[in-house]
């Protein structure tokens, strides 16, 4: 496919792609004279609308997605996403109502709020959800915000939080934003957090421990009990990244685990599109100690109705406008309805499956650092491949020829070289197998022909691109001198 | 509904090639006491018809569609291009995830490229990032940013600016310990000018301000950021009703350091208040301090122009806890909406339904004003929002309309009690004339 152009390459003074109805009240010159006001807004496109059309269609046809195929990024959970829950956010109610109508007109919503936040409670087996944070990294940030409140109410906030090095970014910058100091908890031969080293750095400083559980190697922390009851022991609390959650729903519960807060990803357990980087939505779930610092405002019932509740006293405050990715969370509450107890748990185990049934039949081509068993995803590394040069880039690079996209690299960090598997429990076994075998053709060439790895990927839209120079000399804005 | 595509077959192949005879046994590392053993209380299944039925039942409990409104207050109604719908709703845009395989992600790429040039081109700054998660958000971490750039310890915030904003704000900062105050108004609606001089001073990192502002008075950009800079802090303008930059001039043009805001007006429904559209701009020489996703122009090995994800190691999978920001996921789709419609509208597009805008309001705020009963609140110039004050209590006023199916405004009271029934009305291109003039009809009546 020929390079598409950038829209102001194809721009030209007198098209139009768009025309209001005339205006219908008397015009008044002069409105805004000590005001500065622009002619026009340096740079911007005059397209037609076939234009437009033609450039979003062409650049479509250049991404990769779910809808497409096999999409194995470990830890993100890219499922398929069912087409009903599209149709139900599309609904003009949920589409067209402002936030700040009159109560009385937006009850309908409420309670979609209200019942998927007591939905999400009885999923995770905690006592209350906020459903106000967009995004998983969000949700963290609510999560230690509400551990630092109940703590300072008791009268030290502490200093520190324990995060395991094999845990995801947005953990230690979220704690980092709460003002605490991250002190790393090392993992075991197993991949699980070392129970020793997490008792010998608990202490009365330490405000919590982060945990992702399953962690990023897929693994269950079987030692989670423990683990909390060491953090309690100390007056510390337990924060779970909730993102992992496909390989539990309706196995285990987090709340049951002695966790007392943790995020939920809406874009990954509970199917609603990833959006190529969003929107998705981070509810937070919480033990009911910590009712008392919720994000405000709260929803709650009242007789027949649903009304907020602006009077937390010890609220954190709010984190953002309004109540939430609503659109997003519309089709999060479809998808737990269409499935139901036994779909719910039914995801659960296939995902499993469908994960172990890749790391049985690639164990002998690629490198495990550890054999613990694993849940819904399964962390590989290049140490066979690099041997002979090739690297997981150029594993990565090389699947997108085969038609499939790469697994997530290079995470987590404490597996050098990682591809990360998460095929979810959507796919078919044929999509497994034409992975398995593709995984498998690119172990032989490794061997008998890397340069083939390390040119690729050979037939999409561009070569692979050169991200260091784009760093150096960034380029990050369209700007009228650049002729290409 | 199950989106299971295993066969029976399948199951039993996948299950003798794993070597076991149930998948249960996959659980086995989940302790016993643990383990869930009774089935999770929801309810469902439900097939896609009663999935339907069950929500239209309560899209019946919401307001009816031919409600009258003139609410803004940070959610402002307008229309939005049947381009934008369609082409939004290709999977290849909806279902991908974060562009981290560029040579597969071109599309998403570019466009978030497209999206940073107009963005930039609408502030008059020169880096925009791929968004944040909203406007509110997005004034946090301006501030976050601010303090990571001068690390002085008080922060100038306009009374004007947004209530939800300001929370927010307060929320994000609440453990660096920073001296926040607030700086009124005056008889324009606009910050006090006097009273930001008596507060700026060389312990202040950073001065936000919303324009126009929470009452839809327009702000005096450039004295702000000359105040703000005579004294080596950043100015921080924040914009809720971007359309209002398709008439006035850019911030950035101004004296602005950084624009932050919300870009719902640009293609993406009330959505009941989400998902929404963080923006972010600032100068160059900010960039290391800069939160978000970037993409950058770059080539491939055969010298063909692409675009990927750049400047990574401001950012948490890199950065980790020194980051410049947590987030990670952001509004890409909605972006992507947003980039749709600014191109679609276009130049001139975008010039009209501002024009539009500005005229609708100011017809409304002339009809209201010569009502007995109706006063303008402020002086100041404004875009498409103004504040009137009434002479009988807001709540009456507002429950009477409601009956007539007309919601006026935002009542000001709760936030801003010195504001007694005043409320915040906002008129779009959206508003026909017969709408005002059926407004201002009924309010003289019952007034």
């Amino acid at each position: 496919m020929i390079r598409e152009p950038l829209i102001f390459e194809i721009s030209g003074e007198g098209k139009r792609g768009f025309r209001l109805p005339a205006l219908d009240v008397p015009v008044t010159k002069n409105l805004l004279n000590e005001v500065p006001t622009r002619e026009k807004v340096d740079g911007f496109p005059h397209v037609s609308e076939i234009e437009v059309v033609r450039h979003f269609t062409r650049l479509s046809q250049t991404n990769y997605c779910v809808d497409i195929g096999f999409y194995p990024l470990g830890s993100c959970t890219m499922k398929y996403n069912p087409k009903i829950n599209e149709k139900v956010a599309a609904m003009a109610s949920f589409v067209c109502t402002h936030p700040l109508v009159p109560l009385k007109f937006s009850q309908g919503n409420f309670e979609i709020l209200k019942t998927t936040e007591e939905l999400l409670a009885e999923i995770t087996g905690m006592d209350a959800f906020s459903l106000q944070p967009a995004a998983g990294a969000q949700g963290e940030l609510v999560g230690m915000l509400l551990i630092r409140a109940y703590l300072e109410d008791l009268g030290n906030p502490r200093k520190i939080v324990l995060i395991p090095d094999s845990a995801h970014g947005t953990n230690p910058s979220s704690a980092h934003l709460c003002g605490y100091r991250v002190h790393e908890i090392k993992s075991n031969e197993r991949g699980t957090v070392d129970v020793y080293d997490l008792a010998r750095l608990m202490s009365e400083d330490v405000a919590a421990l982060m945990i992702t559980n399953p962690n990023t190697l897929g693994v269950f922390e079987d030692e989670i009990k423990k683990i909390a009851e060491i953090v309690h022991s100390k007056g510390g609390l337990v924060y779970m990244d909730g993102a992992n959650m496909n390989a539990l729903i309706g196995h285990c519960r987090p709340g049951d685990m002695d966790v007392d807060v943790l995020h939920l990803n809406l874009h990954k357990t509970f199917a609603t599109p990833h959006g190529g980087g969003g929107p998705g939505s981070g509810p937070v779930g919480i033990k009911s100690i910590l009712e008392p610092y919720l994000p405000v405002p709260l929803i709650e019932r009242g007789g027949e109705s649903l009304y907020l509740n602006f009077n937390n006293p010890k609220t954190i405050g709010r984190i953002r406008g309004f109540y939430g990715n609503f659109l997003v969370i519309v089709k999060a509450l479809a998808y737990i309805l269409s499935l139901g107890p036994h779909g719910l748990n039914e995801v659960a185990e296939i995902a499993v499956l469908n994960a172990n049934y890749i790391r049985k039949n690639l164990e002998n081509d690629y490198h495990l650092k550890y054999d613990t068993p694993t849940l819904h995803e399964c962390v590989f590394s290049d140490k066979f491949q690099k041997e002979h040069g090739v690297l997981n880039i150029d594993i990565a690079k090389r699947l997108i020829d085969f038609g499939v996209h790469p697994p997530t690299m290079s995470f987590p960090l404490i597996v050098h070289g990682a591809l990360m598997v998460e095929p979810t429990e959507t796919e078919s076994k044929r999509d497994l197998d034409m992975f398995i075998a593709a995984m498998k053709s690119i172990a032989i060439e490794a061997k008998e022909n890397p340069e083939v790895l390390k040119s690729a990927p050979h037939g999409t839209y561009v070569r692979r691109l050169d991200e260091t120079s784009a760093a150096r000399q960034p380029v990050l804005k369209w700007t009228p001198e650049k002729a290409d | 509904m199950s989106y299971i595509s295993l066969s029976d077959n399948d199951l039993k192949e996948m299950l003798a090639a794993i070597g076991i005879t149930s998948v249960k046994e996959l659980f086995s590392s989940i302790p016993a006491d643990i383990k869930l053993n009774r089935d999770l209380n929801v309810p469902g299944p439900l097939t896609e018809a009663e999935v339907m039925a069950y929500f239209e039942n309560l899209a019946n409990k919401n307001s009816s569609p031919d409600i009258l409104s003139f609410l803004g207050a940070g959610a402002y109604s307008h229309v939005i291009p049947a381009v934008v719908d369609y082409l939004s709703q290709r999977g290849e845009f909806v279902s991908p995830y974060t562009p981290y395989q560029p040579e597969v992600s071109q599309g998403t790429l570019q466009i978030i490229f497209e999206f940073q040039t107009l963005i930039c081109q609408l502030t008059g700054l020169d880096i925009a990032n791929a968004s944040l998660y909203d406007g509110a958000s997005g004034a946090a971490e301006a501030v976050l940013m601010a303090h990571r750039l001068r690390s002085k310890p008080k922060v100038l915030v306009a009374k004007s600016l947004h209530p939800q904003y300001r929370e927010t704000i307060r929320t994000y900062v609440n453990n660096l310990h920073l001296n926040i105050i607030e700086i009124g108004y005056d008889e324009s609606g606009c910050i006090d000018l006097e009273k930001l001089k008596v507060s700026m001073d060389e312990e202040t990192c950073v001065v936000v301000f919303q324009s126009p502002n929470f009452f839809g008075s327009i702000e005096d950009i450039r004295k702000i950021s000359e105040t703000a800079h005579q004294h080596g802090a950043l100015s921080t303008a924040v914009i809720a009703e971007p359309v209002s930059l398709g008439i006035l001039e850019a911030p950035g043009s101004l004296g602005a350091d950084i624009v932050t805001g919300e870009a719902q007006s640009f293609g993406i429904p009330l959505s009941f208040g989400g998902p929404y559209l963080g923006f972010m701009s600032c100068r160059k020489e900010f960039v290391r301090q800069f939160p978000g996703r970037i993409a950058g122009e770059t080539h491939d090995v055969k010298g063909k122009r692409g675009y990927v994800l750049t400047l990574s190691t401001r950012e948490q999978h890199i950065r980790r806890e020194r980051a410049t920001s947590n987030i990670c996921t952001n509004q890409a789709l909605c972006a992507l909406r947003a980039t749709m419609f600014l191109e679609t509208l276009g130049q001139e597009g975008f010039k009209e339904l501002a024009w539009q805008n500005l005229q609708k309001a100011h017809y409304a705020k002339e009809q209201l004003s010569q009502i007995k009963g109706i006063s303008l609140k402020f002086n100041g110039n404004s875009f498409n929002e103004f504040v009137c004050e009434f002479s009988k209590p807001f709540v009456d006023i507002e429950a009477v309309l409601l009956e007539k199916k007309i919601i006026i405004g935002y009542g000001l009271e709760n936030e801003f009690p010195e504001l007694k029934n005043c409320a915040v009305i906002c008129v779009t291109e959206t508003h026909k004339k017969e709408d005002i003039d059926m407004l201002a009809k009924v309010l003289s009546e019952i007034i």
